[in-house]
């Protein structure tokens, strides 16, 4: 019991807790705008970009902050703009842009050697470092991302779903655009000390990808994503200070391990589903809806009128039985 | 009544430099039923693109009730996209992509308010889809899919409703049921423009038709306007043209196959 409550004890540990809980929050719920646009690479990329933009703010002596949110910022609009037209593809833009910045940072890094030391933690991400300073941004831009996306929820929506149409309709999507994209700058420059560049494609894409197989409903999407990612960002962390592993890759891991299990339990609820194939059953072969068992067992879903008589009636009393197990699950 | 509800004077449009079709003057008065044909690439989905304001024109003027489109009162123009176009596969219900049609209403909660409720379920009723209200998107026939998207568009009351090819992709009677339903509606005093590769189902439901490749070959009632030569200046092939007991046919000359 002792060891399991020991981290706590310290101040570092708690303080990566608090960041891992808002930053697997805040990606969360960006995450599934991302992911259902289709454009799952743009956190990989703009972090990469963000390191770039860090790196050249320090050469200029600006805040790295400062350098690292308008370079993100400006490469997300770069990349939109560039993959407006149809002929460069989004995955393309996002390779273009957001390597080219990254190449600047790593250029610049070693020209100047004693860069190397500082950077290491936004390459791959020191949770462990955070600082109460660090706590309060990242607690900014999550209030700052979560009014926002509840106030725009339904423009937002809107043009997530049909960019076109929602444009026909009135809805301002450029202006939603750039907003969402300083958004984005914000939240990844938030995750970036703590996940590393690295990582945060995935604390980005996993909750919402995971949060896609358990609901069919846009906002309990938003929800689950948000929670899981919080969920994953916290255990994940705890666990890395017990295998003494690195927190980013812990987290992701974590966060990889649930989505298979969701996975493992979507298929399986699909197999569950009705649907219909040829079989055998009375040593008849035929093709109708039906449920699974576990040994091949399966409900009728077909009305009874329509099965063979005697079958029918066979099947269904067979099939109220195995409804009952089916719910239980 | 009949004053133009659409005007485009001497317009060009396109994309980044290649023009798809120049120096187009066209009007659709209110209260018409039309229908744009033309072979794929004639520029219809361009058209009606550039009608409804998503493309800016490289020149001319394009005015609807005398404005430039996107200054139209919001909910004024309703619109139907092509269905191959939407993604199935977004987590939405029947009911969230009609409620979509009310996010022109400035309103700061996500959450629907008991008002907008009931004017999905009104229109839903209106439109036979209210029993699938909640069922996801992909998960409701091509006929029931066609008609959220047109209740989407109809939840403001628009004067003008424009569709892009709403008879592709659905079976026979779905497609008679759409146009029996658009022909309601235009009874009732919408203006409705449509593009559509079925010469058939224009010449028997449509009571205007504009023959469009890369400009306007020919518009007018179909019994007018589908003659073999309009068919050959619009498709290039032969096409011919039959009177089946009053019923326009449009069919493959079998000549052309020889
Ligand atoms: N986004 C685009 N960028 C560049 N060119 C385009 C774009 N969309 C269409 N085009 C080109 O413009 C021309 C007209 O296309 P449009 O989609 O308007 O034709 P259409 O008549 O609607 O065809 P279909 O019947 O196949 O729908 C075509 O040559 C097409 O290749
Ligand atoms: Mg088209």
């Amino acid at each position: 019991m002792e060891t399991l409550l020991e981290p706590f004890a310290f101040e570092f540990f708690r303080n990566g807790l608090w960041a891992a809980l808002m930053v697997g929050a805040l990606c969360g719920m960006i995450g599934v705008f991302i992911v259902l646009r289709g454009m799952s690479y743009i956190g990989h990329g703009l972090s990469h970009a963000a390191f770039g933009g860090a790196v050249l703010g320090y050469t200029l002596n600006a805040n790295f902050y400062v350098g690292a949110v308008l370079t993100a910022f400006f490469a997300a609009l770069l990349i939109h703009q560039l993959s407006r037209g149809g002929k460069i593809k989004p995955d393309a833009a996002i390779g273009i842009v957001t390597t080219a910045i990254f190449a600047l940072g790593v250029a610049l890094i070693s020209r100047v050697r004693q860069f190397t030391q500082s950077f290491e933690a936004a390459l791959f991400g020191n949770i462990l470092g955070v600082t109460s300073t660090d706590l309060w941004v990242i607690g900014a831009v999550l209030v700052v991302t979560a009014v926002g996306l509840f106030l725009f929820y339904r423009p937002l929506l809107f043009s997530t779903f049909d960019r076109e149409a929602a444009a026909v309709f009135g809805i301002p999507t450029e202006r939603l655009q750039v907003g969402f994209s300083l958004v984005l700058a914000l939240a990844i420059i938030a995750a970036m000390n703590i996940v590393g560049v690295t990582m945060i494609a995935a604390a980005l894409i996993i909750p919402a990808a995971t949060a896609r197989l358990l609901t069919d409903s846009f906002s309990i999407m938003l929800l689950l994503s948000t929670v899981l990612g919080a969920l994953v960002g916290v255990s994940g962390l705890y666990a890395s200070y017990h295998f003494d592993a690195a927190s980013g890759a812990t987290i992701v891991l974590f966060g990889a391990g649930i989505f298979i299990l969701v996975l493992l339990y979507h298929h399986l609820r699909e197999r569950l589903a009705v649907h219909e194939h040829l079989h055998y059953h009375d040593g008849v072969a035929h093709a109708h809806p039906h449920t699974h068992d576990g040994d091949h067992a399966h409900r009728h879903e077909v009305p009874a009128s329509l099965a063979a008589p005697g079958q029918g009636a066979k099947a269904q009393g067979r099939s109220s039985e195995m409804k009952v197990r089916y719910k239980k699950i | 009544m009949a004053q133009p509800l659409i005007r485009l004077e001497d317009v060009s449009a396109g994309y980044r430099h290649r023009p798809v079709f120049t120096h187009l003057s066209l009007t659709l008065d209110e209260g018409r039923f039309a229908g744009i044909v033309g072979p794929t690439g004639s520029g219809k989905t361009t058209l009606l693109n550039t009608i409804l304001g998503t493309i800016r024109p490289h020149a001319g003027r394009v005015l609807i009730e005398g404005r430039p489109p996107g200054r139209t009162r919001s909910g004024e123009v309703g619109y139907v996209p092509q269905l191959e176009t939407v993604d199935w596969s977004f987590p939405v219900t029947v009911e969230q992509v009609i409620l979509m049609g009310l996010y022109v209403n400035r309103r700061w909660l996500p959450w629907p308010s008991r008002e907008e409720k009931r004017r999905v379920a009104a229109i839903a009723e209106e439109l036979g889809i209210a029993a699938c209200l909640h069922h996801h998107i992909r998960d409701v026939s091509g006929g029931q899919q066609q008609r959220a998207f047109l209740a989407r568009a109809l939840i403001n009351r628009p004067r003008l409703l424009v569709l892009d090819e709403p008879t592709a992709g659905v079976d026979i009677k779905t497609q008679h049921d759409v146009l029996h339903l658009l022909e309601e509606l235009n009874r009732q005093g919408i203006t409705i423009l449509i593009t559509t590769h079925d010469l058939n189902t224009v010449a028997a439901h449509l009571p205007w038709v504009i023959c469009f490749n890369q400009g306007i070959v020919a518009e007018g009632p179909p019994r007018e306007v589908f003659t073999r030569e309009n068919l050959a200046a619009t498709y290039g092939g032969e096409l011919a043209v039959f009177d089946h007991d009053g019923h326009l046919l449009i069919a493959h000359a079998p000549a052309t196959h020889a």
